[in-house]
């Protein structure tokens, strides 16, 4: 076009028409388009920057405690608010030790759970059944925690410690993982909470998993005659164990991460003086949520960020993996079929 | 040939009735386990429902927190504290959800800075919210030098970020692109294609993500201890520590007063029944569209 125009006799009327109308427009548009990609991109990048600022704040907060106890830190179980004299172990013992016996109860429950969704429901009840188990997952935690404290915590005491005090009370290592208070208080009805917590999460991972599965797989080994068992644990599983270990990380990181809900429950004591299940014990959140708030400036409330930097940095790697995982289920869904 | 299905049959009946019977333990095992997962739900709404409701008066409404052991008093200055603070920070935070969120649907869908932030995203997103406190009484606090409501919001504006990115980011990726190219085909400058077609076209999905932020944030908890604290009394100052339901509860529940109790059972049912509104009113409007 460009070069058959300035032959033509109508090439100047046809640049005066053109010229004045088109770039205005164009420009507009144009600066439009950059401001906005500068505000979206903007937005992006508060996002990474939240990430660097939280890192970078709790570094700087912990500071003080971080050079004043080190990495030993993470292995001392002294915390004396008196002395100054801190180590994070009791609370990073009961963070660890709540979260696996939440994994431990939530995710053959939670395998059950999707299980049952993905392959045995009648599909009238698939919708509704699948819609409560993500509402329980919308339940705030603070729920789950004070149900824990008022209502559960007395029922596990006499119906679970009380007998399991009487009869193993004189055996030499399970007397010792029973003993404790009557109260229904500790470690124990922490897991159990969160394990009620995490199961939705899980599950509805798990479901959201199985269902990428293709159909044509699951039809082939039923052809040869397998039992919906040996499809689920055969042919489903081992296409999906990626996602299924993602889904498990991500109930992981929940629980270590959750504050109320053990914070209720867990009774709030330094100690590990014994490994009993029903004594009251702390976790890094629960120590956090008790103490933060009224501590003195300085070392005490230094070694709690630090706490808070220990429990970060675990979340974000369990996190981290967990989302990695999940990422390369769904790269492989295209692939696979 | 008559032989050979019976042999068959014979040999291979043990192994046939055990893979029956492990089929049949294991669905039996699975139908519990969605039986267990049943009743803990039904068991804690009904006691959150039926404990609430008793706790339930219009003095809830219309009074103040009161001190230990008092006959009246309720839980004004703390619903309203919540209502000002999860309503603000949701103002806060969804414009840059909306506009990170347009970003990883629309620009960066490849680039370093889309995939980074994704995945940074997706972990803020199940990030344990009390180091959002801590990280915002670092940031704020510590230089106010003084709890705050304004602290309480930016902390919940915190959360409210990712749930709204990673919603706004899912919807527009279901807007087809023959959208798109039938506006772009017109002329249309990109930004406005995003503002009045991809936008506009998920406009149901985006309110849902924002719905299901204000239900996250409402029961929030942790991040508030150390940020906007709690206060006795009525407060519309957002420079003050300002009462809010989750820290009441946590205050009240822990106490061994039975009225401060009875009112925590009163409050976790205004969350509780709050927030399944909120998710199911998200659920319901998604699936119109949808």
């Amino acid at each position: 076009m460009d070069a058959t125009l300035p032959n033509s006799p109508y090439a100047e009327d046809a640049r005066a028409v053109q010229m004045p109308e088109k770039p205005p427009a164009r420009r507009s548009g144009k600066l439009g388009d950059l401001v906005f990609l500068g505000l979206t991109r903007g937005a992006a990048i508060l996002t990474l920057l939240l990430l660097v600022g939280i890192l970078i704040s709790l570094l700087l907060g912990a500071w003080p405690a971080i050079r004043e106890f080190g990495l030993p830190f993470l292995w001392t179980a002294e915390w004396d608010p008196v002395q100054e004299k801190f180590g994070g172990l009791v609370m990073i013992y009961g963070t660890l030790m709540t979260s696996l016996i939440a994994l431990i109860i939530a995710v053959p429950v939670s395998f059950g759970i999707a299980l049952f969704l993905t392959e045995l429901s009648p599909r009238w009840l698939k919708r509704p059944l699948g819609t409560a188990i993500e509402l329980l997952a919308a339940i705030p935690s603070i729920v789950y925690g004070m149900w824990g404290l008022l209502v559960f915590a007395p029922i596990l005491s006499t119906y679970v410690q009380q007998p399991l005090q009487r009869a193993f009370g004189d055996v030499p290592v399970l007397g010792a993982l029973v003993s404790g208070a009557p109260v229904g208080i500790g470690i124990l009805s922490a897991g159990i909470i969160l394990a009620i917590m995490i199961i939705p999460f899980i599950a509805a991972v798990m479901r959201d998993v199985f269902e990428v599965t293709p159909a044509m797989l699951k039809e082939s080994a039923y052809g040869v005659g397998a039992t919906t068992w040996e499809v689920v644990w055969r042919v489903v599983l081992p296409y999906t164990k990626a996602g299924v270990i993602g889904g498990v990380m991500l109930g992981l990181g929940r629980a270590l991460g959750e504050t109320m809900a053990v914070t209720f429950v867990i009774g709030n004591f330094n100690q590990l003086n014994s490994l009993s299940l029903f004594e009251a014990a702390n976790s890094i959140t629960s120590a956090l949520a008790n103490e933060f708030a009224e501590a003195a400036p300085g070392l005490h409330s230094a070694s709690l960020i630090y706490l808070g930097l220990v429990l970060f940095l675990i979340t974000f790697v369990v996190l981290a993996f967990s989302k990695l995982l999940l990422m390369q289920l769904a790269k492989g869904e295209g692939s696979r079929t | 040939m008559s032989a050979l299905p019976a042999v068959d049959a014979d040999y291979r009946l043990p192994l046939h009735r055990r893979r029956k019977v492990i089929n049949a333990v294991a669905l039996m095992l699975s139908l519990l386990a969605m039986a267990f997962g049943v009743f803990w739900l039904i068991w804690i709404l009904w006691d959150t429902l039926f404990l609430g409701v008793q706790g339930l008066s219009v003095a809830i409404f219309t009074q103040d927190t009161p001190p230990p052991n008092a006959d009246t008093g309720g839980l004004r200055n703390a619903i309203v504290g919540s209502l000002v603070m999860v309503l603000l920070a949701t103002a806060v935070g969804t414009p840059i959800g909306i506009l990170a969120g347009v970003y990883l649907a629309e620009y960066g869908q490849r680039g370093w800075l889309g995939n980074v932030t994704r995945f940074i995203n997706d972990t803020l997103l199940s990030a344990p919210s009390i180091v959002i406190g801590l990280f915002v009484y670092t940031i704020v606090v510590a230089q106010m030098r003084h709890f705050s409501a304004m602290a309480g919001i930016i902390a919940l504006a915190l959360i409210v970020i990712p749930v709204v990115i990673r919603t706004t980011e899912n919807m527009l990726a279901l807007i087809p692109n023959s959208l798109r190219e039938a506006a772009f085909a017109l002329g249309t400058p990109k930004w406005i294609v995003i503002r009045s077609v991809t936008l506009k076209a998920a406009r149901a999905g985006v309110v849902t993500g924002v719905l299901l932020a204000l239900a996250r944030i409402s029961g929030e908890t942790a991040p508030l201890l150390f940020t906007a604290l709690s206060n006795q009394f009525f407060t519309m100052n957002l420079q003050q520590p300002m009462a809010n339901l989750p820290v009441t509860i946590f205050k009240f529940a822990m106490s061994p007063f039975s009225n401060w109790q009875q009112m925590a059972w009163a409050g976790v049912f205004i969350i509780t029944v709050g927030v399944l509104v909120l998710n199911i009113l998200a659920r319901v409007l998604f699936r119109q569209r949808h």
